[in-house]
């Protein structure tokens, strides 16, 4: 890796991505946007995992395609491995797709139901060769396949068998084959588990863990389940409507969360202890989660926040260092500039 | 059946009839719902909670499903006897239902008002203005604002949380006696989730109503149940009080889900714990215990018979042979 990149695997750098939309039915008249992801900043160490939580809508996968460039950030820059995606040439970006890989939340969506086991997991090794980054025989690729295959748990005398065989949790296996085929560095994995059954989270979870252990795998995870991101992560980023409002290692964002959203989101949990949850005090939020169509002058989380302040409503805070590492976007804890 | 108990089933059994062979859905589950109780129903996907629940309300399509055998008795009659008429008596009065997603609950085509107005009128013979008087103040209790201007909108102007508030404020117009709730916040946020559960415990608890909860989130049942019955293919492996079932489980697969849910309040950097295998495929299940080749303690009697129920006293049940005689 690179001297200038200090082990930073990943770096996103003031990422925003806003999608157009148009109202009105043929002639469609006003136009707007909806600020999925509105500027943020964040990176991601060789062999960590960086949990991305928040409400649905807030922006988790935006965030995840836009990094993947799946869908061209609107501005702001994404280095993996200090090498600028945002602007890289389709090939350029071909040749990092191959470091970064996608494992995917629904496993009945994401799986082609037309193709057998191998095709899916070989696919991408096809691909790859096809364009002549990777040469790898028939053979090689097929005993890739069984591998990957086994060390996902499934036996290698499934490599025939259609996805409709499998169960949610031997799918969301082939998913993760899939995603390992091509020996990634970086996995991006987008509510890989928020799918399966109790029983079956623990196993893939434990999974992911292994891998990351055998193949120095780096990950960014995003999960709405607190307790799954806690489990996984070695730092959380809290998201809400497309902006970071707290960044901080995961014991200590439990510990002693700061901003008035994570302190609301995690006493929102339900633990499963039945003493416990007794005797719990919980932080109610009233109302929803307000819509991402437009920019707000001040504190995002502002009409929902039980600590708000006059200065909230028109300034804006930004992600800064409240000690020890721990970043929080709120002026509980520093001054607007 | 003593006075406050106002549900019972009594080895309940559902089958479907599918090309594959016959699926047992729900293959004899007996409980008991007391008066202002809430039972919480836990278990995997497929382990027959949501098909128990549906036969209660006898709304098993057939075919090609089918009741198969059982009791349910309600106010000392038999449900799964009683003919159309007595039933759609029942259905939204006495007994109503709350469902996962409130968007394909709520009729897309029909202002709330109207839905909202005509369960009120069948079943508490109230005029239409009356009632529309009634849904409002439904609405109200159920903490939407503005609830005069809200019910004259379509389903698609609420959002998710909204949604659900609506179901609950319809389900609980005819004050039932019991509340079913499928899995009422599975498909909303946590901080959304948290504040429908909220509103179902108090308006229960203010209304008398039983509730039925079913849900595969240990963390939603611990916060809200008195009692609960944990599925495993098709039957009740265990049940027992909140705090017993956490602080003591019996029943192999109960322990085993209980250690692989990560916790938030313990942060530990140890390995979760996991049920090894996949859950079973309940077509053509032979009659042993379903559980055993997923589990740590499997004896040899596992595999041939099913446990029979072993009762440990205060209200605690388990079906497995590590308990009662078989051991």
């Amino acid at each position: 890796m690179d001297n200038n990149t200090n082990g930073k695997l990943l770096e996103v750098k003031g990422l925003k991505l806003h999608f157009p939309y148009t109202s009105g039915s043929l002639w469609a008249k006003k136009r707007g946007f909806i600020y999925a992801v509105d500027g943020i900043d964040f990176y991601i160490k060789k062999g960590e995992t960086l949990g991305l939580v928040g409400e649905s809508g807030c922006g988790k996968s935006s965030t995840l395609r836009a990094v993947a460039q799946l869908h061209k950030p609107t501005a702001g820059s994404v280095l993996l491995k200090g090498q600028e995606l945002t602007t890289a040439s389709s090939k350029a970006l071909m040749e990092a797709r191959k470091d970064m890989q996608i494992v995917f939340q629904d496993p009945y969506a994401s799986l082609n139901p037309r193709m057998t086991t191998r095709d899916i997991i070989s696919e991408s090794m096809k691909i790859f060769t096809k364009a002549g980054i990777l040469s790898l025989s028939k053979t090689e690729m097929d005993e890739r396949v069984e591998q990957l295959m086994e060390r996902v748990g499934l036996s290698r005398f499934f490599k025939n068998r259609y996805p409709h065989e499998f169960s949610g949790g031997q799918r969301q296996r082939i998913g993760i084959a899939r995603a390992l085929a091509l020996k990634p560095e970086l996995m991006l994995c987008d509510e890989p588990v928020s799918a399966l059954d109790v029983s079956i989270q623990s196993q893939i979870l434990n999974l992911f863990k292994d891998l990351q252990e055998e193949f120095e795998l780096t990950y960014m995870f995003i999960a709405h389940d607190l307790a799954v991101i806690q489990y996984i992560s070695n730092r959380i980023a809290v998201m809400y409507l497309g902006v970071i409002c707290e960044l901080s290692n995961s014991a200590e964002l439990y510990e002693k969360p700061l901003h008035p959203y994570t302190q609301a989101l995690l006493s929102a949990a339900p633990i499963p202890d039945p003493v416990v949850e007794r005797k719990r005090q919980r932080i109610i939020l009233s109302g929803d989660v307000p819509s991402p169509d437009q920019q707000r002058p001040g504190c995002y989380f502002y009409d929902r926040c039980s600590k708000r302040m006059d200065k909230c409503k028109n300034h804006f805070p930004k992600l800064k260092d409240a000690g020890g590492g721990h970043l929080v976007a709120c002026f509980l804890y520093h001054e607007p500039d | 059946m003593t006075n406050d108990v106002i549900l019972q089933v009594k080895d309940l059994k559902v089958y479907f009839k599918l090309d594959e062979g016959l699926l047992k859905a729900v293959d004899g589950v007996s409980f008991e719902l007391k008066k202002g109780e809430v039972l919480g129903i836990v278990g995997e996907s497929g382990s027959g909670k949501s098909v128990t629940n549906l036969a209660l309300m006898k709304l098993i399509p057939t075919p090609p499903g089918k009741i198969a055998g059982g009791e349910v008795f309600f106010d000392n009659k038999d449900i799964l006897s009683m003919n159309p008429a007595e039933i759609m008596d029942l259905r939204g009065n006495k007994i109503s239902m709350i469902f996962q997603d409130p968007m394909t609950s709520l009729n897309p085509f029909l202002r709330i008002s109207t839905q909202m107005v005509e369960t009120i009128v069948l079943h508490q013979k109230l005029d239409k203005k009356a009632a529309k008087e009634k849904a409002i103040e439904m609405l109200k209790l159920a903490g939407i604002p503005a609830p005069e201007k809200r019910i004259d909108q379509y389903p698609h102007q609420f959002s998710g949380g909204m949604r659900q508030r609506v179901m609950i404020a319809m389900a609980l117009s005819c004050e039932p006696e019991i509340l079913i709730a499928d899995e009422p916040t599975t498909a909303l946020d946590v901080t959304i989730q948290a504040q429908i559960l909220e509103l179902i415990k108090e308006l229960s608890a203010r209304l008398g109503t039983a509730v039925i909860l079913i849900t595969h989130s240990l963390g939603v049942v611990a916060g809200m149940c008195d009692a609960i019955c944990v599925m495993y293919a098709g039957r009740i492996v265990e049940k027992g009080s909140a705090e017993e079932i956490f602080a003591d489980p019996k029943h192999p697969y109960t322990q085993g889900l209980i250690k692989s849910v990560p916790r938030l309040d313990k942060t530990s950097s140890q390995r979760l714990y996991s049920i090894p295998g996949q859950p079973p495929n309940v077509i053509k299940m032979p009659d042993c215990c379903p559980f055993f080749p997923r589990c740590e303690k499997v004896m040899d009697i596992c595999k041939t018979k099913y446990p029979p129920v072993t009762d440990l006293g205060q209200n605690r049940n388990v079906a497995c042979w590590l308990y009662g005689e078989g051991k």
